[in-house]
Formats: C-alpha cells, sequence, structure tokens
C-alpha cells in the first residue's frame, strides 16, 4: 500500500434535487485545495457511474424513494469506509418524503403518481398514462431516509447546507478530527 | 422582596427564589435558561414535555412545576440531562412530520431551535413514523397543520384561561393523544386571529399558522437566526 495516497471520495445524488451536489460548489476558491488533497471516485463530478477503488469517504445527496437508489446506497455502503449524508433528503426523507403523508390518503404513492401524470390541473401528458416503461426504476412504497437502508456515520444538515459547514465538515472528517459541529454553524432549512 | 425569601443553587450558582417560585422561574429571573417547550409565559405551567427536566437533590423533575427550596441543588447544563432533552425532542420530530425546509415556522421554531441547542446532528437511532395528519385551511386568517403538532397544550391553555373560548382540547389517548378543536372545523369555532391562542408565539411550532403571514421575514433576520433559543434569558446574567 502506498502510504502517502490521497483520500478517495465518492459521491452520488439519489432522490435529491442536485441541491446538495450544487452546494459542494458552494465552497468556492476552497474547492481547488480540497480538490488536490482528494482524488474523487464514483461521482457526477467525474461522470463515473461505478467504483473504480474502494473509497475512503462516501458522500450522499438524496433519500431512497426507488429500487435503484437502494442498490446504489448499499453499493456505497460496499465501497466506502465513511458514509455522510448530505442535506435534508439523505437525512430524512426531506422534500419527497412529503409524498409518505399525503393527507388521509390510504395509497398515497398512487394518488401522487395520479395527480402528477393524470389528474392534476396543469398536466398536459398526451398518454395519459402514469409511465409504466420497465427500464424506470420501480418507485418504493415511499421515500426512506438513508439511515433506514444503510448505517450512516455522519450526517451535515440543511437544505442545502453551506459552503462552509460541508467544507468544514469534510476537512475535519478528511484529518481525523470531526467532534460534531459547533451551535451556531448548522440549520434544517 | 418580603424577608421569606432563600436560596438555591443550580449547577453551582446561587439563585434567589421566593416561596412558591418553581425551580424554571427562580432560573428565567437569575439569568440561567433550562430549556422549555409546553411552558409559556403568561400561561399556566402544564410540565407535559420534560424537556425542562433537571435533577434537584439527585430526582429528575420538571423545572416549569417544582417548587424551588431552600438549600435545594439543582444540575441543569449537564452532558447527561442535555442528552434526555435531546432524546426527547428528537422524538417529537419523529412522531410527527418535520419538513423544516418547507415550513413556515422554520427559523421562528421553538422545536427546531431546541434542536439546534442540543445538538441535534448524529444519524438517528429512532425510526420516522411518518402519520397521516390533517391540515384544516377552513379559516379564512388561520390555517393548523396538525402534521407538526407537538402536543405542548400551549394553544389549549391559551384558549381556556386568556381567551375564555376553550377553541382548542385533546383528544385521545397515549400516543393516540392529539388536539383538536370544538367542532367540525376551525372555521366553525369563534377563534378569531386575535386570540391569544393564535398569536405569534403561543404555538411553538407551525402547526397554528396565521395565514398570508408565512416566509414573510427574509433567512438571517428569523427569531432564532440571531441567536440560540435562550440566549434572551441567558443575557440578563451576562449584563
Ligand atoms: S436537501 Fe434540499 S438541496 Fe439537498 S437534495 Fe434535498 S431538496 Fe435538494
Ligand atoms: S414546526 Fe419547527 S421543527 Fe417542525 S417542520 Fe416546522 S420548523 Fe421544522
Ligand atoms: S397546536 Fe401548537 S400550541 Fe397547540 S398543542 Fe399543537 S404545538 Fe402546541
Ligand atoms: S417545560 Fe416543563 S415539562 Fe414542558
Amino acid at each position: 500500500m502506498n502510504e502517502t495516497r490521497k483520500p478517495r471520495v465518492a459521491t452520488v445524488s439519489l432522490a435529491g434535487c442536485f441541491g446538495c451536489h450544487m452546494a459542494i460548489l458552494d465552497i468556492d476558491e476552497r474547492l481547488v485545495g480540497l480538490m488536490q488533497a482528494v482524488e474523487f471516485d464514483r461521482s457526477p463530478l467525474t461522470d463515473l457511474k461505478t467504483f473504480t477503488r474502494r473509497c475512503d469517504i462516501g458522500i450522499i445527496e438524496g433519500g431512497c424513494c426507488n429500487e435503484e437508489n437502494v442498490h446504489v446506497l448499499q453499493d456505497f455502503r460496499r465501497n466506502c469506509d465513511v458514509l455522510i449524508a448530505l442535506g435534508q433528503c439523505a437525512i430524512m426523507g426531506g422534500l419527497p418524503a412529503m409524498r409518505n403523508a399525503i393527507m388521509q390518503s390510504d395509497a398515497p404513492l398512487r394518488e401522487c403518481l395520479e395527480e402528477a401524470y393524470i389528474t392534476g390541473a396543469y398536466i398536459r401528458n398526451t398518454t395519459h398514462q402514469i409511465p409504466n416503461d420497465p427500464a424506470l426504476p420501480l418507485l418504493l412504497d415511499r421515500v426512506y431516509p438513508c439511515s433506514e437502508v444503510v448505517e450512516i456515520d455522519y450526517q451535515i444538515p440543511g437544505c442545502a447546507p453551506g459552503g462552509d459547514i460541508i467544507f468544514e465538515t469534510l476537512s475535519s472528517i478528511l484529518a481525523g478530527r470531526f467532534h460534531g459541529f459547533s451551535r451556531d454553524s448548522f440549520k434544517f432549512d | 422582596m418580603s424577608g421569606t425569601g432563600f436560596s438555591f443553587t443550580i449547577d453551582g450558582v446561587a439563585v434567589a427564589a421566593e416561596p412558591g417560585q418553581t425551580i424554571m422561574e427562580a432560573a428565567d429571573a437569575a439569568g440561567l435558561y433550562i430549556p422549555r417547550l409546553c411552558d409559556h409565559e403568561g400561561l399556566r405551567h402544564q410540565g407535559g414535555c420534560r424537556v425542562c427536566t433537571v435533577k434537584a437533590g439527585g430526582r429528575s423533575v420538571s423545572a416549569c412545576t417544582q417548587p424551588a427550596a431552600p438549600d435545594l441543588v439543582v444540575e441543569n447544563e449537564t452532558p447527561h440531562l442535555n442528552k434526555l432533552r435531546r432524546d426527547l425532542v428528537e422524538m417529537l420530530f419523529h412522531e410527527g412530520n418535520h419538513l423544516c425546509p418547507i415550513c413556515e415556522a422554520s427559523g421562528n421554531c421553538e422545536l427546531q431551535a431546541m434542536a439546534y441547542r442540543l445538538d441535534m446532528t448524529a444519524p438517528t437511532r429512532f425510526p420516522y413514523l411518518q402519520p397521516s395528519r390533517t391540515l384544516d385551511a377552513s379559516h379564512p386568517d388561520i390555517a393548523l397543520d396538525t402534521n407538526r403538532c407537538i402536543s405542548c397544550g400551549r394553544c389549549i391553555r391559551a384558549s381556556q384561561d386568556v381567551d375564555r373560548k376553550g377553541v382548542f382540547g385533546y383528544v385521545g389517548r397515549g400516543i393516540h393523544r392529539r388536539v383538536a378543536v370544538n367542532a367540525d372545523d376551525l372555521a366553525s369555532t369563534d377563534a378569531s386571529i386575535e386570540d391569544a391562542a393564535i398569536a405569534a408565539g403561543t404555538c411553538p411550532v407551525g402547526c397554528i399558522i396565521r395565514k398570508r403571514h408565512g416566509f414573510a421575514t427574509p433567512i438571517g433576520e428569523r427569531i432564532f437566526d440571531k441567536g440560540p433559543i435562550g440566549h434572551d434569558i441567558e443575557d440578563k446574567r451576562r449584563e
């Protein structure tokens, strides 16, 4: 083993809006230093769709809303030493989880899809059908936070988290000295 | 001062008290903050949420209802008590549907601010119950999003004792206990936007919503953007 190799980082967006990945860019010019200190593996930033090697850190945006999300998250758990849930969607389901508790509905998923594709007032769906192409990943009954699917080591709150908290947390985890957040540094929104 | 005053300690600090004062009332006056959710200034004490739990003479008591006593030794800011409080607050998050990013109360919410104060940032050990709860938007000026209700009873006490209306009350028992209105929906009650029960700050969370007021304050200028919950009390001591 090469003792001085750079830590390897992988990232993925599951049931998220990509806002948390955009927030990584809010690190601003510190990103340059970070990019020199680490090596990105599987990530939308590198466009690598699979792991080339085992990674030190996996950063997850979004929870699990379909079966593909679950498989990808499990793959991250298998291939990363440390998993970080980035943002409220990964931590507790976030906005997609609004579909879990559609008021008084016995079948919230069906109701959500019907409104989105058939009955909604502003829909222009010429097929009048809920998309069911076999290539589409199967939706789960509800949206699950990452911690209900695999073990999560750290989480960075926010929607999206600010650049500062992402930078501070990543740097301190990389340096092996992460001891939580200071009280005024994190928000849930 | 009536001359019958006495003193006791909270975390080793001497605190003056009058007979009949609760531990929390004496602590507030002395500029020592004890976390709380169901207690609210101007309302009678309920002692329901247990977030104010302190150790008094070694026993766990709710500071908002327990009278102060001469020479009582109270522990408040200890890792053990704050962990217990954090677990209580976390369970309140899990028991309802708390999507802070889309909530009108975000930034002004006492539950959220308490989670910040108590460092609720570690991956959770509890399941999310994700209940299906009602939203009552029938009233022209007020909406009730019970997904966010923490059953603290502050609206109930304000409506009963201050407004003399009794618009709100508890229904059900145990984990099924919920807050409900005394008619089919809010529009059918005599609730008014002028009520103390509806006033901003009575409901600690985003359940009682004053329509057309949501998201009016920009991020950075909301109540708890300016300082952690309890800082107004703690500032008294620093002065
Ligand atoms: S937490 Fe917010 S910013 Fe991040 S993926 Fe979810 S909705 Fe987007
Ligand atoms: S009521 Fe408070 S804790 Fe609940 S969603 Fe709104 S801001 Fe968050
Ligand atoms: S509506 Fe608000 S004030 Fe009333 S019990 Fe629920 S959380 Fe408390
Ligand atoms: S504040 Fe004392 S029990 Fe709620």
